[in-house]
């Protein structure tokens, strides 16, 4: 009879999560050394669905890059592609009606809300409960035909155009989009006593993962992520853009800076950008919703221009180096998840395997976005 | 001791406050469609892909200017025209007529561009979601035939 293997005490093996993995939300990979049912390091890896979004805009036209930009985070693309014609007209000096404007802040918002409640139902059910999932796709699903009403799409919208926007809200959208405010507010009342009260939830996430706003420093995290480690930063209010300082709305901030907070800070959000769209319908002023003369064939000055925008998952920059061209030289996106993830490498080292994919949960990823 | 039997009770009261939620949640009204017994309208603005648009006569009101196809980000639209006789006032002249309009729907990203671009008016979206094939060649549309066939 032979002995039992005898394992060394400092033995580690390797685990591979992903490529392909519900809980990664997506093709991401990382490359786990564990020992036992604790991380001992983490290495992610990216790359897999990169489409080279960013030399795309280097070979078309300022127009037609316009859909390009609501393929990166398909849950909140209206943020992504208001950052974009935000860029361009200020480079070449357009003027926007302030009614474009409006309306492209309630739609962002709106978006906004959609995508928070999309992450919400899945980051409980990677903690294992399945009805906030269809509770909050069923939510959002107001939100997507409402969308599609003034858009025509449900997902990857190209509404927005340089100089204002395809084409006006209706009567209709107005009146779902007043409907839509208090059903929400009660939905946020469900929630939080049916997931944010519930004790398993409580004990998996409350002191779980900590990132210190040190971390968040470090890696340029954005967004929820750097809000829920006590950093008060929103684009919206400290480098206003559009028609946001015309709204009064808050910045939820938690200093726990665990996955909790990350939680709360997503749920606060959804409550202020109800505010928002609640006076955006009040405000809505009247009039053209393109400037009178609209661009064609856009050719930028020479220059260098960078642009920052709040998405739902934190700063989101473009930056176009133009050299006179009718499309850039140089184009950049910089992607809240790709900084948001970097700081999961050493955030988990030590945690136990399901506190990571928790944590991962709370960082709220989209991975065609963080690969472009 | 006390925290944790407080715990005990406060943790079974929020499992029993979320059972009464899904449990309330359990009666509401069905609202998932029972698709494809039953359909939705599309919306007004819902975009599909693209369709020729008839003048009054039927024949396509498109010009064959090809705005539509340089705007087009993707190159999803190849068109091509022929030069024909036509009689006005006795006199011979020669106008452009469409001969061909094919659109590869795999590559299109429903962006607009192409209805935006046409100062004719001579498409537009349709409302047609149910495509489904495995075949590529399937989504390749000549929208030529298609106005044709509505026509007939
Ligand atoms: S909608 Fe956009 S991608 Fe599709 S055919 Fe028209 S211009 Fe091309
Ligand atoms: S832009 Fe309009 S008129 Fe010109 S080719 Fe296209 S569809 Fe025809």
């Amino acid at each position: 009879m032979s002995a039992p293997i005898q394992l060394r005490p400092d033995e580690t093996f390797i685990l591979n999560v992903g490529p392909q993995h519900p809980a990664t939300h997506g093709v991401l990979r990382v490359k786990m050394e564990m020992d036992g049912e604790y991380i001992v390091k983490a290495e992610t890896v990216l790359g897999y669905v990169h489409r080279m979004h960013e030399k795309m805009g280097e070979n078309r036209t300022y127009a037609q890059y316009l859909p390009n930009l609501s393929r990166l985070d398909y849950l909140g693309a209206l943020g992504y592609t208001h950052g974009h014609v935000l860029a361009i007209e200020r480079a070449a000096g357009i003027e926007v009606p302030e009614r474009a404007e409006y309306i492209r802040a309630i739609t962002v918002e709106l978006n906004r809300v959609a995508s928070h409640l999309f992450w919400f139902g899945a980051f409980v059910m990677d903690l294992g409960g399945f009805s906030p999932l269809m509770y909050a796709i069923q939510d959002r699903e107001h939100i997507l035909d409402m969308l599609e009403a003034v858009t025509g799409a449900r997902l990857t919208y190209c509404y927005y155009r340089f100089g204002g926007l395809y084409n006006d809200v209706d009567d209709d959208f107005i009146e779902a989009a007043k409907r839509f405010i208090p059903r929400m507010r009660k939905s946020l009342k469900k929630y939080a006593a049916l997931v944010t009260g519930n004790i398993i939830f409580q004990k998996r996430l409350e002191g779980i993962a900590p990132v210190s706003a040190e971390m968040c420093r470090k890696y340029g995290a954005t967004g929820p992520v750097a809000r829920g480690s006590g950093i008060n930063f929103d684009v919206r209010k400290n480098e206003p853009y559009s028609v946001y300082p015309e709204f009064d709305f808050d910045v939820p901030v938690y200093h726990e800076c665990d996955s909790m907070a990350r939680y709360k800070v997503r749920m606060d959000e959804m409550e202020q950008s109800l505010r928002i769209i609640e006076q955006g319908l009040e405000k809505l002023p009247s009039g053209p919703i393109m400037t009178e003369k609209k661009p064609k064939n856009i050719k930028l000055p020479v220059g260098d221009f960078y642009q920052a925008v709040e998405t739902a998952r934190g700063s989101f920059g473009i930056r176009i180096v133009s050299d006179g061209d009718k499309n850039a030289y140089r184009l950049k996106l910089r992607s809240p998840t790709y900084s948001n993830m970097h700081l999961f490498d050493e955030a988990c080292e030590g945690m136990l395997i399901m506190d990571a994919l928790a944590f991962m949960g709370s960082l709220d990823l989209v991975i065609p976005e963080m690969d472009r | 001791m006390g925290g944790y039997f407080s715990d005990i009770f406060n943790g079974s009261k929020s499992l029993l406050i979320g059972m009464g939620i899904t449990f309330r949640e359990f009666f509401k009204p069905t609202v998932t469609v029972q698709y494809p017994y039953q359909t939705l309208k599309m919306s007004a603005r819902f975009r599909g892909h693209i369709e020729l648009i008839a003048d009054e006569e039927g024949n396509p009101k498109c010009v064959a200017c090809g705005m539509c196809q340089r705007a087009c980000p993707s190159g999803c639209i190849s068109l091509d025209s022929v030069s024909v006789d036509i009689e006005v006032d006795g006199k011979v002249k020669k106008k452009k007529v469409l001969s061909k309009y094919d659109l590869d729907f795999t590559k299109c990203s429903l962006c607009g561009q192409c209805v935006e671009n046409c100062n004719f008016g001579a498409i537009d979206f349709s409302k047609e979601y149910n495509l489904a094939s495995t075949r590529k060649e399937d989504f390749h549309f000549n929208l030529l035939k298609r106005l044709e066939e509505r026509n007939a």
